[in-house]
């Protein structure tokens, strides 16, 4: 059975080992010199090099030779009137928002339903979650065949099936249909992230005792109504959890996004034109720029996020 | 028995919206495998839902040929990349929760923050510096790099299990005169083989699944699969059917972790998702 302990539940420890002995600096010497590689790495492969893209995109540099001469807040001020950019922020914005309700929904819903201790329970909690394992380039590559948006006699994938299942109503989208393309490509995304958040759903509902529920039932609460009053506001946390890991993924998706437009700008997103224009137009100031506004929006999410568990974990 | 067992009545319909969303889930792996299974000469667009007649593997066969060297990539980049990440993470962990030092606890925070941020904000210092090293294009340049970007998520599955072992038990053996090395190898090490088993497989997993890092650091004879397949995906000679074995074929190592470590890859993922 499975209700994973969740390890970070765990708060490390305030006392450290044996503190005050003298003969135990040599040891924690050699702690601090163990952990300093890594101190280190991240040092200069995260913060440098984060400051080295607000460096470059502070400059003029386009072309395959650095040119690190001082352009201010040139390429900041290109971007807020560069049409692709624009469009990739709406995307964003669409994307994430629809993202979100959708996974959370169907998380929950999920959880829910295979909290009903029913028979198969593994089974299907493993079909739900399998999706995760994969690549977002697989499904991208996967799911372009299957929302392929050809009609007529050329019609194929989910639009074939509900033609033949004499649903045509569903088989009009179009992938390449600003601004509403971007929502289609949701369908995937929610495909590989939902049983994920199912995962987080089932954690929390696991972990609200028996007791509580009973007690619920005593007092005549129906079934309902003890998801309604008592349930649901215990998994406030959990849906925390779950708008911070899914929002900065949604806000850096990627991979799902390159294998599925192939080169569709309706469906552009931020870290796609950072690559092309980067790797392929060699405008790296630009590239930078679009770089560190990711990085900032990703930093607003996050940053509130890891200060607020490193309070609560240093008051434990 | 079960005071959550539900009304007799509504257990078909539980059981309805289970098997509901299982198709759901389960429908891109049915196109997969039907599409796998078809001859060259089945292969139609138009009816790509039938079922194939007989077992073929042309599909197989010809995306294998194209996607073998891409995998083995894949595999020798993988394998020491989740195997020195693990060590890394294992060490770490032992000193950020066993080993406190001034700042250790903030010191820890800043690093976990590496896990979260975009990579199109490093990636042209990134890229300039591997270059520099003389690692672009090469195997071992993007080992390195998931070794570093995994430093974050490797500690925190570690030093998050490590809370779980009690400081007695270490007190005791730094008692019998162990050190810093000594509680690690006797004690700590040998109770950590669970969360190695976490973190190799959410590092295998991650490294595998990849695309940003290898697009911009490898080149052509050392792209691992999921750039091959993508590159494939977008090619006009390789037909739709030979992409989805492609696709398959791609999925198919992590899969098989999920199907055989289930559990595991569950660990990793939650611990991903949630600190403190």
């Amino acid at each position: 059975m499975t209700a994973t302990p969740l390890p970070s539940a765990r708060p490390a420890p305030k006392a450290p080992l044996l503190r005050k002995h003298p003969l135990h600096d040599r040891d924690r010497r050699m702690a601090i010199a163990l952990a300093a590689p890594s101190i280190l790495a991240t040092a200069i492969f995260v913060y440098g090099f984060i400051g080295w893209s607000v460096r470059v995109s502070l400059s003029n540099w386009t072309g395959l030779m650095p040119d690190y001469s001082f352009a201010g807040l040139r390429q900041y001020i290109d971007l807020a009137s560069d049409g692709r950019f624009g469009i990739d922020v709406r995307n964003t914005a669409i994307f994430t928002v629809f993202f979100l309700v959708a996974c959370l929904a169907l998380g929950l819903f999920l959880a829910i339903l295979l909290d009903q201790r029913l028979k198969g329970e593994n089974f299907f909690r493993s079909v739900y979650l399998f999706p995760m394992a994969i690549s977002f380039i697989v499904t991208g590559v996967v799911w372009r065949w299957l929302m392929n948006s050809a009609s007529g006699t050329r019609i194929s994938g989910l639009n074939l099936l509900f033609q033949e299942m004499g649903l045509d109503f569903f088989s009009r989208w179009h992938l390449t249909d600003p601004p509403w393309g971007i929502a289609f490509v949701v369908i995937p995304a929610v495909w590989q992230m939902s049983g994920f958040t199912m995962a987080l759903y089932l954690g929390g509902l696991r972990s609200i005792s028996e007791d509580l529920r009973e007690a619920a039932r005593v007092d005549g609460a129906s079934e309902l109504q003890t998801y309604r009053y008592i349930i649901l506001p215990l998994l406030q946390p959990v849906t925390l959890s779950a708008v911070i890991i899914l929002g900065h993924i949604s806000l850096k998706i990627f991979d799902l996004i390159v294998a599925i437009s192939q080169n569709s700008i309706a469906l552009d997103v931020p870290s796609v034109y950072m690559w092309r224009t980067t790797f392929d137009g060699n405008n790296y100031g630009q590239g930078a720029a679009i770089g560190i506004i990711m990085l900032v929006t990703v930093a607003l999410l996050i940053v509130p996020y890891l200060i607020y568990s490193m309070r609560t974990e240093a008051e434990q | 028995m079960n005071a959550t067992r539900a009304r007799d009545w509504t257990r078909p319909v539980l059981y309805l919206m289970l098997i509901g969303m299982a198709v759901f889930y389960l429908l891109p792996v049915y196109v997969l495998l039907i599409t796998g299974l078809k001859s060259f000469a089945e292969v139609d667009l138009q009816r790509m839902w039938d079922l194939p007649q007989g077992i073929h593997f042309d599909n197989f066969i010809a995306a294998f040929e194209k996607l073998a060297p891409n995998l083995w990539n894949s595999l020798r980049m993988v394998i020491p990349a989740a195997l020195i990440s693990s060590m890394v993470g294992s060490v770490n962990g032992y000193i950020f929760s066993k080993w406190k030092f001034k700042y250790s606890d903030t010191i820890f925070t800043l690093i976990l923050f590496g896990m979260f941020i975009p990579y199109q904000s490093i990636l042209i210092p990134l890229v300039q510096f591997m270059e520099r090293l003389g690692l672009r294009g090469s195997i071992t340049g993007l080992v390195l790099v998931h070794v570093i970007y995994g430093i974050a998520i490797t500690t925190l599955i570690f030093r998050n299990y490590y809370a779980g072992v009690p400081t007695e038990v270490l007190e005791a053996g730094r008692i019998d005169g162990a050190g810093f090395l000594g509680l690690y190898r006797h004690i700590v090490f040998p109770l950590s083989i669970p969360a190695f088993v976490v973190v190799l497989i959410w590092q295998f997993t991650q490294a595998y699944n990849d695309f940003l890092f290898a697009v911009v650091l490898t080149g052509n004879r050392t792209w691992p699969i999921t750039v091959a397949l993508n590159n494939m995906a977008g090619s006009q000679i390789v037909q739709w059917n030979v992409q989805m074995a492609g696709a398959l074929l791609t999925a198919l190592p992590t899969l098989l972790i999920y199907i055989l470590l289930g559990r595991f890859f569950l660990r990793g993922l939650m611990a991903g998702a949630l600190k403190g």
